[in-house]
């Protein structure tokens, strides 16, 4: 086995970034944000509502949650299914006793199967996010770009006219994406997007149809990344989005406003016996001054009237 | 000679057995106890690398942009954290340096070297491996290595670890001829030792994969609280084995792992535990190699390896 010469060409070997997305930018150097009202921290909850086929591909890869077990994973299946029928309704209550408006990332085909649910949603006041078709569809470099975007448009599609918003947030399926992704969902007139996760604020994305938004969504502390792939209970989830709130809030006196991201999934945190940490971390991050929690594309609007 | 060395082996060959029990004493600068030192991976990986046989750089198809944006994070925030912790602590960095990073992003190059940073070679690219290279384009990587670090620091290599920890076997030899003098691939001891090489006087400095946040938080998946814990009791035992003898301590880092708003607070705690002993000699890796030959321990150990040779017949 040899490596031809050309593996030692960098040609993206440049000052800034290796590609033409977004430039680089300090965290810390940046004009302060200031959110509505002197806010000092724009809570983001982001509540992953989805469906994973029963015969989901494997190829290329499978999204995080897929099912494990041999065809047919009753197991996994109906435990994913839990969440749309029950683990939701409690986050839901959990957000209506707080008075909180938020997003809601929904895989369209949810709002085909379920729209009891999507009403229920709706009707809490709170923003529904496109997180793709289903878990089974993952957007990658294999597709061509005409099977790319018809998958965003008949998603896109499905949840505008189920819901009768607007629909201008965009979660891929394990947020897995194509050179092309970010492209197709500015023709798609999507504003901004939650895949990347490389900073605490918004920022601009330079698209070949004008500027996207990518919002922060906290990775590693996402609930299913913290249960399911750390294995960390749950007051141990809780004690990490204390301490992560404390720093960006901490942050705030110095460096202008920032974004606490609270990624949730109907069946991790929609569980009977997690909901109550759920309800802990909400006490928490509401019982400080200067919290503004709000829909995302609430929060894009503010940051976009900055910058 | 190219097929000797691709030859499967059962060992390494880069150094030789000396157990802890009896070995000269290494005395470090200002009678310090235990050497201390941080080792930041300041790292670029690539949007769209191309595919080396013997692994893939992303799970995912190119982009995997969840992974390259988590990476991401720590050159956009995450650094900053990391570095403030240090300062704090009064730990200058010695930098795992994926080179590249050099063109790419100076503003944090020259964040390090205004503090006194040391920086040593990571390779170009952590998703650019030496696997399947042959020796000579093995050498163009050093010595890109050693002519970008120093057009944009001014400093001169001093030390190594493979990029992605990727190896071939007569790794070690060109990076002495090269001039590098410790190497941080191999983690068979808390003390500096000889390695094996045709040319030079290389060492093998003592890193860590139990104290590195990359296996902390990826490979074992611990709390950002339980870090802090296992980086102050590996601290306290090192702490009280150099008792009798001068030991290392290294802490490597991940800015995308370790500068994350959950988990900066219990770190900087962690090593502000640290400074605050007496015997700790805060440190970076090239001072430390030069203490370990200024100071007479590697020739010492030289000559206690072959004395243990000779007394137990081995080699």
């Amino acid at each position: 086995m040899s490596m031809p010469d050309t593996y030692l060409h960098y040609s993206a070997r440049r000052y800034g970034m290796d590609h033409e997305r977004y430039e680089w930018s300090d965290l810390f150097q940046r004009k302060p944000i200031v959110w509505p009202n002197g806010a000092r921290i724009a809570l983001s909850v982001v509540t992953h509502v989805q469906h994973f086929p029963l015969d989901m591909p494997a190829k290329p890869f499978k999204a995080p949650g897929a099912l494990m077990m041999p065809y047919p994973d009753f197991r996994y299946y109906t435990n994913r299914d839990y969440g749309n029928r029950l683990g939701v309704f409690r986050i839901l209550k959990v957000l209506a006793e707080k008075g909180l408006h938020t997003s809601f990332a929904l895989n369209a085909v949810v709002a085909e199967r379920y729209p009891a649910l999507l009403k229920a949603i709706v009707e809490g006041g709170h923003e529904i996010v496109a997180h793709g078709y289903d878990m089974g569809k993952v957007h990658h470099s294999g597709l061509t770009l005409e099977a790319e975007s018809a998958l965003i448009d008949q998603s896109l599609t499905l949840l505008r006219q189920k819901s009768g918003q607007a629909v201008t947030g965009w979660l891929s399926p394990g947020r897995a994406q194509s050179f092309n992704t970010p492209d197709l969902l500015a023709a798609h007139a999507v504003r901004y997007c939650f895949d990347w996760a490389n900073d605490d604020l918004p920022y601009g994305m330079a698209t070949d149809q004008g500027s996207l938004v990518s919002m922060p969504l906290a990775y590693e502390t996402d609930d299913r990344v913290v249960a399911d792939e750390y294995f960390h209970s749950e007051p141990e989830w809780v004690q990490q989005i204390k301490d992560r709130f404390d720093v960006l809030y901490r942050e705030t006196e110095t460096y202008g406003g920032r974004v606490m991201s609270l990624p949730l999934h109907s069946w991790v945190s929609g569980m009977p016996y997690r909901v109550a940490y759920l309800r802990e971390v909400l006490d928490y991050i509401l019982s400080h001054q200067g919290v503004w929690t709000a829909p995302s594309h609430e929060i894009v609007t503010a940051y976009q009237a900055q910058v | 000679m190219a097929g000797e060395d691709q030859a499967l082996r059962s060992d390494l060959g880069l150094y030789d057995y000396l157990p802890w029990p009896n070995r000269p004493k290494i005395t470090w600068p200002g009678n310090k106890k235990l050497a201390v030192w941080i080792a930041p991976n300041i790292e670029f990986y690539e949007y769209d690398p191309p595919d080396n046989p013997t692994r893939k750089p992303w799970a995912r198809p190119n982009p995997d942009v969840l992974q390259y944006s988590h990476r991401d994070y720590g050159n956009r925030a995450g650094w900053q954290r990391m570095m403030a912790a240090m300062d704090a602590a009064g730990f200058r960095g010695s930098v795992s340096l994926n080179v590249a990073l050099c063109e790419h992003h100076p503003e944090i190059i020259k964040a390090c070297a205004d503090r006194g940073w040391e920086f040593f070679s990571h390779g170009i690219y952590n998703t650019r491996y030496v696997y399947n290279l042959d020796i000579e384009q093995e050498r163009a990587i050093i010595r890109d290595a050693f002519e970008t670090v120093r057009n944009h620091t001014g400093q001169e290599l001093a030390g190594w670890l493979s990029p992605a920890l990727s190896n071939n076997f007569w790794t070690m030899d060109i990076l002495s001829e090269a001039g590098i003098q410790y190497t941080c691939d191999m983690f068979h001891d808390d003390q500096p030792m000889p390695v094996h090489v045709k040319t030079g006087k290389l060492i093998s400095m003592p890193y860590s994969l139990e104290m590195n946040d990359v296996i902390v938080y990826n490979t074992q998946k611990v709390t950002p609280r339980h870090y802090a814990e296992i980086i102050k009791r590996q601290f306290d035992q090192l702490y009280k084995d150099a008792d009798d003898s001068g030991m290392v301590m290294c802490i490597p880092l991940h800015p995308y792992l370790v500068g994350q708003p959950h988990r900066i607070e219990s770190f900087a705690e962690a090593i502000s535990y640290i400074s605050g002993h007496e015997g700790v000699w805060q440190t970076t890796g090239r001072e430390i190699a030069q203490a370990y030959h200024a100071s007479g321990a590697y020739d010492a150990m030289k000559k206690a390896i072959a004395a243990h040779q000779a007394e137990w017949g081995t080699r």
